[in-house]
């Protein structure tokens, strides 16, 4: 009896003592790799690959990166929240709400490629846009919106049922409910899948070769809308710093720049990662506070 | 009956905003007369997509209000691209008569606008520096297995080859290989060169094929000499070497103004130079222009 | 605000809200079309069987409008779930490791450090993976094995279990937390030690929510192309060992798409590999919801 209480504890200890080990492995792996990719990566750049030129350099891909992934949540996000809502408030159990489940989870597991070739034929094909920052903005934002979706409906379900009853009871309605409501109270949390969306649209490649292009040439003191070299431009061909990396591996030219790419590319995740998590964070700390 | 109408009303709405959109796409047509100006996207062979770049950034030093754009994504892509339209120049290794059918080619303007000798290398431990022909040709249909049977240290023969659709796998089968057909199912397939040349460098035995372009200022591989004429351009301007094939771009119809001038100015003298340092043959040098 | 105008809005957003959720199903059900219509070809244009498509291993299309080629998809069908189960069977251990480390060993650190640190695995683009495997993990294979070529199954096992490591890990976790507090009470309560506790009470309650966990990440490693493909050794041969190189139907699909001809019959066929990956995933889904308990119902 005495020996096989000692076992248990015995084998207790050695398995925290392998969480522990598996807990360890993982964050030597990320600080080993993030370390090669990020250090590797400036220590091997040379200064002029800071600048904005048309080519040598990574100003206008990190600029083109920020402002594809921008503009595809402006299109995401309205219809990701909005799906988001009705599957939490108006969705009725039964085989339509299932079908959409289906899709969602259908459309986040999709390969980026497939994506990619049905962006083409329908933003270019069918509807005629050029190889353009929109069309890229369009494709990616299918890649994003299951996850706002899907974030959005878990924020609102997970709202403590006061909130909904006490405003019904005072008399408002269900979309003033929402809207007043629900929504202020999850904002943070849609948020954080706000961020982490954009996360996953800074690192797609394969989605915007197709629609995207690689155009780099931008000049800095043109802002018309319409003209191809102006950077706020979004019918105009854009390199992102996923297809930059890309192009640049796949030619096996110039692999500094290729690497100072990588790094800013990880920079730019890891920033965005770890913002939607202080973020989070500071949020549900502040609501905690509320609800005493 | 109210919810229906609404219903209908923003369906016709985004339905509305859809149609605008699409006409904006045209609007940067209107040229002045002046100068140059205007859009040009390329799109296609990745073979030739750093040699367009060199020339696009430095036509449009020349002439600031043409924006031009260079894509890579396959000799199949940049061909139906050109033929959809969606770009001005389809960028392709190999003619449009072997990836479009006859309808969608018979629009399309050929440009020939340089030339691309492919080179065998292989990794510097196999010292090999000379084969024949028929060597090469055992090798990749995979009836030579070890480097001693051609001269080489008795080491594994490791094929690095490209996917069957792409167009240096095409050229080097048809001109270095007679047309045999490589041993897929001996042979490790790379999506691009870049990767292609990666792989023959860290791999012992590795021996594959790259266009000389990827080998300037390259010493990681060694390359190889078939039937002791050494792949260089000169020796694919006198004839003598025969696994090159010419570049092609392709418009779709006669080329505006713009692209013809682009165009021209890739085939111009003042950028052969530059040309042929970047590894890329002048097409007007061949002496010979067929096989 | 008068009582009309103010239901006319309520009709209006539920209409709006509506409307949002049928776009995802139009967007899904559209790709679909898109990849049946697409995907067709290889049956009814080049009349190829369905059996030979699922069954040969000879695949040797003709990159043009001839239907004289081979089309046999079995190589990489196999290549793909030997890559993909073996990822799986990597990845899986650790995952769960990881998430019990994060709810039951240390939930605090977990919360704080531990998931943002697996959430940013999850971020990392795969261009990255895919070089850091060429350039690192194929080298240290060559080396610890001593084999002539590094690229191979398990190379690339390797690498995609590192990249669906972070979904397992994420659901997994989720489920394990959501494990009442009642119950670990109970075991505890018996004289159980934690690691009794976690292994005979708290997995078996949390196993539907593991599981989804798991096939979530084999939709994710299904899927998963560049990274693959430049360390798995493309070749067209069915894999032999786990040191063997092989194809997968997403490596087979990203190699050849952008230069096969248009209306070829290789591209009809690779856009049936597309078709077959999405009811692939489709299937795992259906899968998933088999063993959770659907949603909010």
């Amino acid at each position: 009896m005495d020996s096989r209480i000692k076992r248990a504890k015995m084998i207790d200890q050695f398995m925290t003592i392998v969480f522990y080990g598996i807990a360890l492995f993982f964050f030597l792996l990320l600080v080993g790799f993030a370390g090669k990719v990020i250090i590797g990566g400036l220590l091997g750049a040379k200064p002029e690959m800071f600048g904005f030129t048309r080519s040598g350099s990574i100003g206008n891909q990190v600029f083109n990166t920020i402002y594809l992934v921008f503009i595809s949540l402006l299109v995401s996000v309205p219809i990701g929240v909005l799906a988001g809502i009705y599957l939490a408030m108006y969705a009725k159990p039964g085989l339509v709400t299932r079908f959409l489940r289906t899709c969602i989870e259908t459309l986040s597991s999709l390969p980026s490629i497939v994506v990619g070739l049905f962006g083409y034929l329908i933003f270019l094909v069918v509807i005629g846009l050029s190889k353009s920052l929109l069309a890229g903005a369009l494709s990616i934002s299918i890649l994003s919106l299951p996850l706002i979706t899907t974030t959005t409906e878990d924020a609102i379900k997970g709202l403590p049922e006061g909130y909904y009853h006490g405003s019904m009871g005072l008399g408002a309605t269900k979309w003033q409910t929402i809207f007043h409501v629900l929504l202020p109270a999850c904002l943070s949390r849609i948020m954080t899948g706000v961020i982490l969306a954009a996360g996953r649209g800074f690192g797609e490649a394969a989605v915007l070769l197709y629609t995207t292009g690689s155009g780099s040439d931008l000049r800095w003191n043109n802002f018309s809308f319409t003209s191809p070299t102006s950077p706020i431009n979004v019918l105009r061909p854009a390199e992102t710093l996923s297809i930059q990396i890309w192009n640049l591996q796949t030619n096996g030219q110039d692999r500094a720049l290729a690497n100072l790419s990588s790094a800013v590319l990880m920079i730019l995740v890891l920033a965005f990662s770890i913002g939607a998590n202080v973020w989070s964070r500071h949020i549900s700390k502040k609501q905690a506070g509320l609800e005493k | 009956m109210n919810k229906f109408l609404k219903g209908a009303m923003i369906v016709g709405l985004s339905a509305a905003m859809v149609g605008c959109s699409s006409n904006t796409a045209s609007d940067d047509s209107d040229s002045k007369n002046e100068s140059l100006s205007g859009t040009i996207t390329a799109a296609g062979s990745s073979a030739l997509k750093p040699l367009v770049d060199v020339a696009a950034e430095q036509f449009s030093n020349e002439n600031p209000d043409v924006s031009i754009t260079v894509d890579a994504g396959g000799s199949g892509e940049g061909l139906k691209q050109v033929a959809d339209k969606t770009v001005t120049l389809g960028n392709s290794d190999v003619a449009a008569e072997e990836k479009l059918d006859k309808d969608q080619a018979k629009d399309l303007v050929d440009h020939q606008v340089c030339v691309v000798t492919m080179a065998p290398i292989v990794n510097k431990d196999v010292g090999v520096k000379d084969l024949t022909k028929q060597q090469l040709i055992d090798i990749f249909t995979g009836k030579t297995t070890n480097w001693k049977d051609v001269g080489g240290p008795d080491e594994d023969i490791v094929l690095v080859t490209r996917p069957t659709s792409s167009g240096t796998r095409a050229t080097f089968q048809k001109y270095a290989l007679d047309g045999n057909e490589e041993a897929s199912n001996a042979s490790m397939e790379t999506d691009d060169s870049g990767v292609l040349l990666q792989n023959v460098t860290d791999t012992r035995g590795a021996i594959g094929y790259v266009a000389l372009s990827y080998l300037v200022d390259n010493d990681d591989v060694d390359t190889v000499a078939i039937d002791g004429v050494e792949p260089t351009l000169e020796n694919t301007y006198s004839g003598d070497y025969k696994v090159w094939t010419f570049e092609h771009m392709y418009t779709n119809g006669e080329p505006d103004k713009a692209t013809k001038a682009f165009l021209d100015y890739i085939m111009g003298e003042k950028f052969g130079k530059k040309m042929e340092s970047l590894g890329y043959g002048v097409s007007s040098k061949m002496e010979k222009t067929d096989h | 605000m008068s009582r009309k105008s103010m239901f006319c809005k309520e009709y209006f957003w539920q209409i709006l809200v509506t409307i949002g959720g049928l776009l995802v199903i139009f967007v899904t059900l559209l790709i679909g079309a898109f990849l049946v219509y697409k995907g067709s070809d290889t049956f009814f244009k080049f009349h190829h069987t369905l059996g030979e498509f699922l069954g040969s291993a000879n695949w040797a299309p003709m990159d043009n409008a001839s239907s004289k080629g081979h089309v046999g998809a079995l190589i990489f069908i196999v290549g793909s779930l030997c890559v993909c189960g073996l990822a799986l069977l990597i990845a899986t251990p650790f995952a769960l490791g990881s998430s019990i480390f994060m709810t039951e060993i240390s939930p605090k650190f977990g919360e704080k450090f531990y998931r943002p640190m697996v959430e940013i695995f999850a971020g990392i683009p795969s261009v990255v993976y895919g070089w850091v495997g060429l350039t690192v993990l194929i080298p240290f294979l060559k080396k610890v094995f001593d084999l002539q070529v590094g690229h191979s199954v398990l190379a690339a096992s390797l690498v995609l279990s590192i990249m669906i490591f972070p979904s397992i890990t994420s659901v997994a976790s989720d489920a394990i937390r959501a494990v009442s507090k009642e119950t670990r009470m109970a075991a505890y309560g018996l004289g159980s030690t934690r690691w009794q506790t976690i292994y005979r009470v708290v997995i078996p309650a949390a196993l539907p929510g593991v599981i989804s966990g798991i096939v979530l990440g084999l939709a994710r490693a299904f899927g998963e192309a560049l990274a693959v493909a430049m360390v798995i050794g493309q070749t067209t041969a069915l894999p032999k060992s786990i040191f063997s190189t092989s194809k997968t139907l997403t490596t087979e699909i990203a190699a050849q798409m952008g230069n096969a001809m248009e209306g070829g019959e290789m591209k009809a066929a690779l856009w049936t590999m597309a078709l077959l990956l999405f009811l692939i995933s489709l299937l795992f889904i259906t899968i998933i919801h088999k063993f959770s308990k659907p949603k909010g119902e």
